[in-house]
């Protein structure tokens, strides 16, 4: 296998996968039947890394999984090509607008296991597509999941995850977005569970007027460690990117956010916005932080901010002093913070989903 | 009936009540004037339960209950309400949402049923109407982007739909037009009732035209130094607080 990226290098600067290395992982054992999410939509079901025929739909521009080679040099995504045994494999034809797809991986661990999935998204001219991705599961596991996606001009790729993995779990996910002209790639990933994760995402604009929105939000606690790693490449004129990530961070944990921006001497008018506010509801909690600009061209428009807070005891008052309880108003309050990495996700299905878990997330606190 | 007895209390080291005795019975409406950074907005912090105001000495009992021990949330729900001078803005926190949540949290509290939506929303925008607000205002984020004269209308909205038995008004009329002013000053009297009493905090004899106080106390250095009629209130307009600490 492929080494771990060890911490020295510079994008693994923060997140350190020593503890991951340590654990001997073995194939994934058979799954057994599992309480799933009821949202009445088509799905595909992975257990255990494995597709549940049973469980999934069939749906029309499903294709079965063939395994490929790793052109990168992204040791995980490496790792993944070697290992892979499954994915979803969609292709929406132009023009095609093929609704909302569930994709759901539970995973149940007796004995540490590592599965990684491989998925490849490609949507035609014009087709648009919702997929909302849910990771659950229990015990001691890695999954390393690829993502894979392409955009031909105009076409629209909303993507929801809800990260809400075994605390005792790690998840390191690689997502790669090809977006040409016209072609919009809407991300929101919320980060729950896990011990350790990361969520890296590469999004290249290739073409004028393509469009990444790269959203997060992290809430975390004890020693848990979220990681949301972005690198936007503006290689094409006129393209808006955005990332807004919000992290709420209680106990020991630690969140991570690394977002670059890279501006091809080509990419005039580019228009990039990055913005990450965290909010520490300890003492013992960390937020690292690092934007980078790389930026070629002239005529460019590009602006990254962070903010590291806690939350505000007269706002608290004034909930308080209106009869809401101390635990209420807390959580109102935080809903709030995270509100504006929620905004674009418009689904009501995912806006639920999300709502659920951060609603329980704070109840368990 | 609300009864502060000789209250002292502190910001960090530096003492701002020094010794408040005060008796509104239940009915009344008391005003309470007196020199910038007299203690008036620190008093009605206290009243409400503020953190980081620490009570050295005295008592306060609203309806016979000692109420300084109670969370701030505990005593809006046994009526006590404050319209504060600096209304809070809330980002994200939408101004039905947040309204509905603090009337069905106090509902909760004293055991009554919670209003759905529906019902909710009736009452709400019966109550917008009232106070001659734009229907928008239950729309928007809590007191984001509002004017001066808005936020101290969405607190009077607040107190119309919280019921208080007993409101206090920290400086609502300051920044009001006249019109606004009258329409506080109607929300106050529209609540006026045997089992309410209000304490209103002014600088100005014109609030006072509309809400007509039974008594006027004056509030200076940390201290209650005149109590008197209403006419109080017009003499303190002719002749200021200058000559008061004497009498
Ligand atoms: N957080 C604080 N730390 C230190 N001093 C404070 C604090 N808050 C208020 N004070 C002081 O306490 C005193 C009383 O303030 P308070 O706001 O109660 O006055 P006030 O009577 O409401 O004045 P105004 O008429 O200007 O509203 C002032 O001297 C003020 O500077
Ligand atoms: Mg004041």
């Amino acid at each position: 296998m492929t080494a771990l990226p060890s911490k020295k290098l510079e994008a693994w600067r923060y997140t350190d996968l020593a503890p991951l290395a340590a654990i001997s992982f073995g194939a994934p054992p058979a799954a057994v039947a599992q309480q799933l999410p009821a949202l009445d939509l088509p799905r595909l079901v992975f257990l255990n890394g494995v597709l549940s025929q049973n469980l999934s739909s069939s749906l029309a521009f499903a294709q079965p999984f063939v395994p490929g080679a790793e052109t990168s040099a992204q040791p995980l995504a490496q790792i993944n090509a070697e290992q892979a045994r499954d994915g979803v494999t969609l292709t929406i034809p132009d023009g095609v607008d093929a609704g909302t797809i569930l994709v759901i991986s539970h995973a149940s661990a007796g004995e540490p296991f590592a599965f990684h999935l491989r998925h490849r998204i490609t949507l035609g001219q014009g087709a648009s597509l919702t997929i909302i991705d849910i990771a659950k599961g229990d015990g001691v596991y890695w999954h390393n999941p690829v993502t894979d996606i392409s955009l031909a001009a105009g076409a629209q790729l909303r993507h929801y995850r809800l990260q809400d993995e075994s605390r005792e779990a790690y998840n390191l996910s690689t997502i790669r977005a090809h977006i040409e002209a016209g072609a919009a790639y809407e991300h929101f990933t919320a980060t729950i569970g896990a011990k350790l994760s990361r969520t890296e995402i590469h999004a290249a604009l290739v073409g004028e007027q393509a469009t990444a929105h790269l959203n997060a939000a992290q809430l975390l606690t004890d020693e848990q460690h979220g990681d949301f790693t972005t690198v936007v490449a503006h290689k094409a004129p006129n393209c808006p990117s955005r990332q807004t990530v919000r992290s709420v961070l209680a106990g020991l944990s630690r969140g991570v956010f690394q977002g670059r921006i890279e501006v091809d001497r080509i990419a005039q008018k580019t228009d990039g916005y990055q913005m990450s506010r965290a909010l520490l509801l300890s003492p013992y909690a960390e937020m690292d932080i690092k934007p980078e600009l790389q930026i070629y061209a002239d005529d460019v428009k590009c602006s990254h901010g962070a903010t590291i807070g806690t939350l505000d005891d007269a706002q608290l008052f004034y909930l308080r002093s209106r009869g809401i309880p101390e635990a209420e108003a807390r959580s109102l309050l935080i809903r709030a913070f995270l509100d504006e990495a929620l905004e674009p996700v418009q689904h009501a299905d995912a806006r639920v989903l999300f709502d659920a878990a951060i609603d329980n997330w704070w109840r368990v606190q | 009936m609300l009864e502060i007895k000789n209250l002292h209390a502190r910001i960090g080291e530096k003492e701002i009540l020094k010794g408040v005795s005060l008796t509104v019975p239940t009915g009344e409406i008391h005003a309470i004037m007196g020199p910038n950074g007299a203690g008036k907005s620190t008093l009605s912090y206290v009243l409400s339960g503020r953190d980081g105001y620490e009570v050295t000495e005295g008592e306060v009992f609203y309806n016979g209950q000692d109420i300084l021990a109670l969370a701030p949330e505990d005593r809006a729900a046994a009526g006590i309400f404050l319209a504060f001078q600096y209304p809070v803005e809330l980002p994200g926190v939408g101004n039905a949402n947040f309204l509905r949540t603090a009337v069905n949290a106090v509902r909760r509290k004293r055991g009554e049923a919670e209003l759905d939506a529906v019902a909710f929303l009736k009452l709400a925008r019966a109550a917008v109407k009232r106070l001659h607000m734009k229907e928008d205002f239950l729309k928007r984020n809590v007191n984001v982007g509002f004017s001066g004269g808005e936020k101290k209308r969405n607190e009077m909205l607040q107190m119309a739909l919280l019921q208080p038995g007993l409101a206090i008004l920290d400086e609502t009329d300051s920044g009001l037009d006249i019109d606004a002013l009258k329409i506080v000053a109607e929300g106050v009297n529209a609540l006026r009732s045997p089992n309410f009493s209000a304490l209103v905090i002014t600088h100005y004899q014109r609030l006072l035209d509309h809400i007509v106080p039974d008594v006027v106390h004056v509030l200076s250095a940390g201290r209650i130094i005149r109590s008197g009629t209403a006419a109080l209130a017009l003499e303190l307009e002719a002749h200021g607080y200058a000559g008061l600490e004497a009498a």
